[in-house]
């Protein structure tokens, strides 16, 4: 995380001093270490309440392999989701762009021009249709919530569409092997996810862009008459979310070696809720990838625990609804005894 | 009931201090039944929190209240309401999508059982628009569909469902239109006829001359003059009352030299319903103020100079060269920079560290092919925190943990590192105490003096005079008066401010 610089040092008589193990910089820090308690404890219930299993190194091994890779697809569009959220915004439609753009790469015609024009297309049909988002919300003036909504049905729609709601089996050797290669051990999907997570905390914490997703979705006002074009970069992050949603498509059609119009069903969900665990501020202005990718890995891992155990996905649903309900409530607790200490150190 | 002229309110010595400002700090007021009593005093004079000490909003620190012959000390607005004090605000506390009768006696509701008895409010909410001679008004209409003297008559119907004995009103003419100003008048005459008391505020002296009976004047939260005869006292000795101030402005003396040349030049900038046909120019090193109550288009004149607003017709140029109306970025770009009035609405990022609300118009600047260079971002800022002597110097702290006057100083910094030619200030010093408006003073002189033009508004009047080189007087969207500051007093500002009763009024008899 950003923590490298030396703690800031008091220079005012009557200012509190403050580690910066209490400073306001370290607190996604401290939240992203409560997720690692989570992993934590989720790893634990599952050694006790299957013994037999973690007793087998080469298995604990394999299935944490497996907690990876079926995170690595909703992880790369939950990166795009929180640049949305922090940039004050929410997409809606990440699902169906997905099955769009994998319902378009693995059209025949599309087929016939090989691995790079699926791939080409999928991300093209990915931007394409962020950028419509992000034109509807900044130009259109639409509520993202609506305008997304909106792109969620339509995008589905043309997908089934398209594909005559059938399943389209990917015959291209070179995407379907994407999802069983395995570099060093590690599955591909891993290593794609592990790129797109770096790029992207390097895309909010080092450039510019990062910057202006921060201050347009902390204070749209104060950023547009600060001088930073805020319509513009509304654009660029649902482009962004889209951009996610293309390279995810071409992941999940690997793993299946098929796309069709109802895949990444209700991945809008996942991706929001794992943001927002992640610390990621619902209303804009705040979040971090590294939370988003742990709040990727906690669901992953108590699917996981909950097949291991052979439960239903019923139960499995129950339990996430409980864990987003109570990490917002540990949230908004964090967060007003946070401003609380602020004002007991303020000094005016 | 009180008899006609009986005292019903008497405020004693009351004073109400708030962190870093003393906004009452002696307070005497008389109230009679059946009369209308005049507030006048200054923006800051404390009529706000002398109101909302009233209304059971603050609790007074010293002092004492009389109401009735009794102590009183309402501990909430719906004690005050209940002991029979209304208030009716200028932003009326209305709620849109319920009816007329439903806002009349909300909170209040006749009821049984649970179930609002709807017939029953509706009647005496019609008995209640009756005597407020509106009984035109359906008491089932939805209020957002009223227009804004129809809201202001339901806020009085809903003091009146409590059985309000007194009734302050705050610049209640200030959202209506000149003719209905009349039937409001008529109004209160139909309530103090019926023995209630009326607190009226206003900047307008003309409308205190034909409503009022009494005058309190209020200054830097005292009452400098008590029960003064409305319609007889003239006019520059409740002027004289209002103003001569204390010690409280400090500035720092002027340069003495020459402004550079001219920077900014707008000329029949317009916008419907808050400005027209402004023209001002604003030179290297000058200071220009617009003086100006709210309401008179000061503000929105700034932010329509500033791109943040499209001027309807009219032209600025800077250095010559035409600004793009509605265009932000281009002013920004041609030198222009803006405290807005709202700083932690329309300027600052309150979470963030303050070097990077600091850097927020300029860290593209120091960026490197999209990435940002914090370490040089960081080292700027706190080269200008020192320079405007922020407090807490270190630039990590979160802009959330300032005063007022530091956050103030992160935004004026913010357009320091930048190459910013004209700064548009907006109420620099709104919620600022006194010790950082002196500093604030000497920073925005210090900028003039390294030759960057000042665009300066403010409703303090001594603050433009004392601060800028020339002034501007606005009202209702108009420039009234051009001047150098040094041909103007104090007086003749707020009378031009206020209505300009004295060149139409006693100036012209």
């Amino acid at each position: 995380m950003s923590v490298t610089e030396a703690p800031p040092v008091a220079k005012h008589p009557g200012e509190t001093k403050t580690s910066w193990w209490k400073g306001d910089r370290s607190e996604p820090v401290r939240r992203n270490l409560g997720l690692v308690g989570v992993l934590v404890a989720l790893v634990v219930i599952g050694a006790v309440t299957r013994p037999e299993l973690y007793g087998d190194a080469s298995w604990v091994q394999n299935n944490v392999l497996t907690i990876l890779q079926q995170a690595s697809a909703i992880g790369v569009i939950t990166v795009g989701m929180t640049f949305v959220i922090i940039g004050g915004g929410i997409d809606l439609s990440v699902g169906a762009i997905v099955a769009l753009a994998g319902v378009w790469a693995t059209t025949l015609a599309t087929q016939s021009y090989g691995a790079g024009g699926m791939i080409f297309t999928a991300i093209a049909v990915g931007v394409g249709v962020g950028l419509v988002n992000g034109l509807l919300i900044s130009y259109g003036r639409l509520v993202p919530f609506i305008a997304t909504l909106a792109m969620m049905v339509a995008a589905r729609g043309l997908a089934a569409q398209i594909s005559g709601k059938q399943t389209q089996v990917s015959a291209n050797s070179v995407i379907n092997d994407i999802a069983s290669t395995r570099v060093l051990g590690i599955p591909l999907l891993v290593y794609i996810l592990a790129a797109v997570v770096a790029a992207g905390w390097v895309l909010l914490n080092r450039t510019t862009f990062g910057r202006r997703t921060v201050a347009v979705g902390g204070n749209p006002e104060a950023a547009r008459l600060a001088g930073i074009n805020v319509r513009r970069h509304t654009v660029l992050l649902y482009a962004l979310s889209g951009l996610c949603c293309g390279i995810g498509a071409i992941m999940l059609t690997s793993q299946a070696t098929s796309a069709q119009a109802a895949m990444a069903n209700l991945y809008e969900l996942d991706a929001i809720a794992a943001a927002i665990i992640g610390g990621t501020l619902l209303s804009g202005g705040r979040g971090t990838i590294i939370g988003a990718l742990f709040g990727v890995l906690v669901f992953s891992t108590i699917t996981n625990l909950f097949a291991i155990n052979n439960l239903s996905t019923e139960v499995q649903n129950m339990v996430k609804g409980g864990i987003i309900v109570a990490a917002v409530l540990i949230q908004q607790f964090r967060y007003k005894s946070l401003t609380n200490l602020f004002s007991r150190v303020k000094t005016g | 009931m009180t008899a006609p002229g009986e005292v019903v309110l008497a405020l004693s010595g009351v004073v109400k201090t708030f962190p870093g400002v003393r906004a009452l700090d002696g307070v005497e007021l008389e109230v009679r039944a059946g009369e209308v009593h005049c507030l006048l005093g200054q923006n800051g004079a404390g009529k706000s929190t002398l109101i909302k000490v009233l209304a059971g909003v603050h609790r007074p620190d010293e002092g004492s209240i009389t109401w009735l012959g009794e102590d009183f000390h309402p501990a909430t607005p719906q004690a005050a309401m209940r002991a029979g004090i209304a208030t009716i605000y200028q932003e009326l506390d209305l709620v849109d999508d319920l009816s007329v009768a439903e806002n009349a006696f909300l909170g209040h509701e006749p009821h049984r059982a649970g179930f609002v008895r709807r017939a029953d409010s509706a009647q005496r909410t019609r008995e209640i628009l009756g005597r407020l001679g509106h009984p035109e008004i359906p008491p089932r209409r939805l209020v957002r569909s009223l227009p804004a003297a129809g809201k202001q008559i339901v806020s009085m119907a809903r003091a009146l469902s409590h059985d309000a004995r007194l009734i302050v009103m705050d610049e209640p003419s200030a959202v209506l239109a000149h003719d209905e100003v009349g039937n409001l008048f008529r109004i209160i005459r139909e309530l103090t006829a019926q023995g209630i008391a009326v607190v009226y505020i206003s900047h307008r002296l003309d409308e205190i001359r034909e409503i009022g009976d009494r005058v309190t004047v209020l200054k830097d939260g005292r009452t400098t003059a008590a029960n003064l005869p409305a319609r007889t006292t003239p006019t520059k000795d409740l002027v004289s009352r209002m103003t001569g101030r204390s010690i409280e402005y400090v500035f720092p003396p002027r340069a003495g030299r020459e402004p550079g040349p001219e920077l900014l030049a707008v000329r029949g900038l317009s916008r419907d319903g808050e400005f027209a046909n402004v023209d001002l120019t604003v030179r290297e090193g000058e200071i220009v103020g617009i003086a100006g109550l709210v309401g008179s288009g000061r503000s929105e004149l700034l932010e329509t100079i500033y791109g943040a607003r499209r001027a309807d017709a009219g032209t600025v140029e800077m250095r010559g060269k035409r600004l793009r109306p509605g265009d932000v970025i281009a002013a920004v770009k041609a030198g222009l920079g803006m405290a807005p009035e709202e700083r932690k609405s329309q300027a600052l990022l309150l979470g963030e560290p303050i070097h990077r609300n600091m850097t927020l118009s300029t860290f593209t600047g120091y960026a490197r092919g999209g990435f940002t260079d914090v370490a040089t971002e960081r080292a700027k800022a706190q080269e200008t925190a020192d320079r405007l002597h922020l407090h807490p110097r270190d630039v990590n702290r979160a802009v959330r943990t300032l005063s007022g006057g530091n956050q103030q100083k992160v935004v004026v910094g913010r357009w320091l590192l930048g190459d910013t030619k004209l700064l548009l200030l907006d109420e620099p010093t709104r919620g600022v105490d006194v010790g950082a408006r002196a500093e604030l003073y000497q920073l925005i002189r210090g900028l003039a003096e390294r030759g960057v033009g000042v665009l300066l508004v403010s409703s303090e009047v001594p603050e433009v005079l004392g601060l800028a080189d020339r002034v501007l007087v606005m009202r209702e969207g108009h420039v009234v008066r051009e001047a150098a500051a040094d041909d103007l007093d104090e007086s003749a500002v707020l009378d031009l401010v206020m209505a300009g009763s004295l060149l139409e009024g006693e100036a012209l008899a």
